[in-house]
């Protein structure tokens, strides 16, 4: 993933000031920073669920929301982002399990009816990668009858059923209570050293210390610092970085 | 004071113990002027709905006008209008079966007419889906098209259903107003009775008919919503519970909170 100068205002908020990132395959970044800072709306337009306003986004060297007409950059087509999206996973802060299907129906979905996947090789998939997260013998349950941790374990399942070369996670466990943020951080934790490429944006120090690769601290619509953990939260240099996790940790 | 009340007690009981093949097709036509009346105003008003949603502004102009010109007429002049206006053939044969034009005016006209009011009912439907559903499903690839169809419509139907039960009740009631143009439905066949007898036993029994009929409904609305629940909950609401809350709460009316408007 590429980041190149991203603006972007909501109305007169001008929320991204200017975001470049760079994200190499099968590494881990966690972003981190205060409500506000422009993080998740950053990770949002990744997957153009919110369009940018000036700046490049890429995936894979494919510009992401736009393509090249001639010399300059036009919106896509809904055809082509949707495709685009199917190469990149997002997990939700509140799962946005399909209620009206069963968490097996739901990790199916999008296999079956985006990707034309054949029923019993994706219910076959599903099956494997509901038990990875732990949920084998959950996979007819409904999510209203889910536990949130179960319903969010739920939820990578089904982004990873699309096999894509990106995850995004936002604020994956701060909707959860603390005793169910461990089995799916420890999902998440997993992910990142079996080599899947992930930018997630957290709270989770723990977790951000354990897995990253790389920690990047966002503040006011800009990357104020980033660097590997034992620096980042060792030796942090920037005012803002200590001052906000003198206040976390 | 029931004496004082001049009825004749044996025709509302023969009408409603042992009616005749006359009054059985009366009945007949009204519940299936009903049902396709309603399927009709079901398919246009959500026709109406996603148009009113587009990103393309004559769309959402030509849905703002269908519904501001037919909730803005009364139901009466609309059937008159379709009856006298349009140019329907005297008999309208669809191959296996034919239709007479009052027939059609009638039907077309109660259908067009609740596609204005359904529209708002289904958007409303739609909107209470929150916006994390279509994110989800977009995030996984999902087209528009297909997010819709998959993901949003199926919740919104479970949300569309009380109100809509409501209007079909309102439909059956409503569809007495096709009388005006000669279709021979139930309320008609009242009338031709009462013309004939001066009696107003005819109106009395049918409007038991009637109440029949929206009680058998309301039964059936009853163990549809209940099968709904079913997969979003998994439990079983039992059918009794159910009944007995449309019964106390006025028909789905006013539990589902909908605005309600009187009917012409």
């Amino acid at each position: 993933m590429r980041a190149v100068d991203v603006h972007k205002t909501f109305s007169r908020l001008h929320v991204l000031r200017g975001v470049s990132l760079e994200v190499r395959q099968r590494e881990t970044v966690c972003i981190i920073g205060a409500s506000g800072s422009g993080k998740t709306t950053f990770l949002r337009c990744i997957n153009h669920l919110e369009k940018i306003d000036s700046g490049l986004i890429e995936v894979n060297g494919h510009p992401i929301g736009y393509r090249k007409k001639k010399e300059k950059l036009v919106e896509d087509r809904e055809r082509s982002i949707a495709r685009q999206r199917t190469e990149i996973g997002f997990v939700f802060q509140r799962f946005n399990l399909f209620p009206h299907k069963t968490a097996l129906q739901n990790v199916i979905e999008a296999p079956v009816h985006v990707r034309g996947v054949a029923k019993d090789q994706a219910i076959a998939e599903a099956e494997t990668l509901l038990a990875r997260v732990g949920l084998g013998d959950k996979k007819d349950a409904y999510p209203g009858k889910l536990s949130g941790g179960q319903q969010q374990r739920v939820a990578i399942a089904r982004s990873l059923a699309m096999k894509p070369a990106l995850m995004l996670f936002d604020e994956p466990t701060s909707a959860l209570d603390p005793e169910v943020t461990g089995e799916v951080l420890d999902v998440m934790e997993e992910l990142a050293h079996e080599g899947t490429t992930m930018i997630v944006v957290t709270h989770e120090m723990g977790f951000a210390k354990r897995a990253a690769d790389r920690v990047v601290m966002m503040d006011e619509g800009v990357i104020i610092e980033e660097g590997p953990p034992e620096h980042f939260f060792e030796a942090p240099t920037h005012e803002r970085t200590k001052a906000f996790l003198s206040k976390i940790l | 004071m029931i004496a004082a009340i001049q009825l004749s007690w044996h025709v509302i009981w023969s009408r409603i113990v042992d009616p005749d093949s006359v009054f059985a097709h009366a009945l007949w036509a009204t519940v299936y002027i009903s049902v396709v009346a309603q399927i009709m105003g079901i398919l246009l008003g959500l026709l109406a709905a996603l148009m009113r949603m587009s990103r393309f502004w004559p769309f959402r102009f030509l849905s703002g006008l269908y519904v501001l010109v037919f909730r803005g007429t009364p139901v009466l002049v609309q059937i008159m209008f379709f009856y006298l206006v349009l140019p329907l053939p005297n008999v309208i044969d669809f191959g296996a079966f034919s239709l007479r034009s009052s027939f059609a005016a009638g039907i077309l006209a109660l259908g067009i007419n609740e596609g204005a009011y359904m529209r708002e009912i289904i958007r409303a439907g739609i909107d209470s889906i929150e916006r994390g559903q279509t994110e989800a499903a977009k995030s996984l690839g999902m087209r528009y098209g297909l997010a819709m169809r998959r993901i949003v419509l199926p919740q919104a139907a479970r949300v569309i259903v009380p109100p809509l039960g409501n209007e079909f009740n309102n439909m059956m009631k409503t569809s007495s107003l096709v009388s005006i143009i000669g279709v021979y439905e139930l309320f008609a066949d009242a009338q031709q009775g009462y013309s004939a007898t001066f009696d107003a036993a005819y109106f009395l029994a049918v409007a038991f008919w009637y109440l029949v009929l929206t009680s058998i409904w309301s039964f059936a609305q009853a163990a549809i919503e209940r099968k709904l629940a079913v997969s979003e909950h998994g439990d079983e609401i039992s059918l009794r519970e159910r009944a007995v809350a449309i019964w106390t709460e006025g028909g789905g009316m006013v539990r589902s909170g909908w605005p309600w408007r009187a009917r012409a």
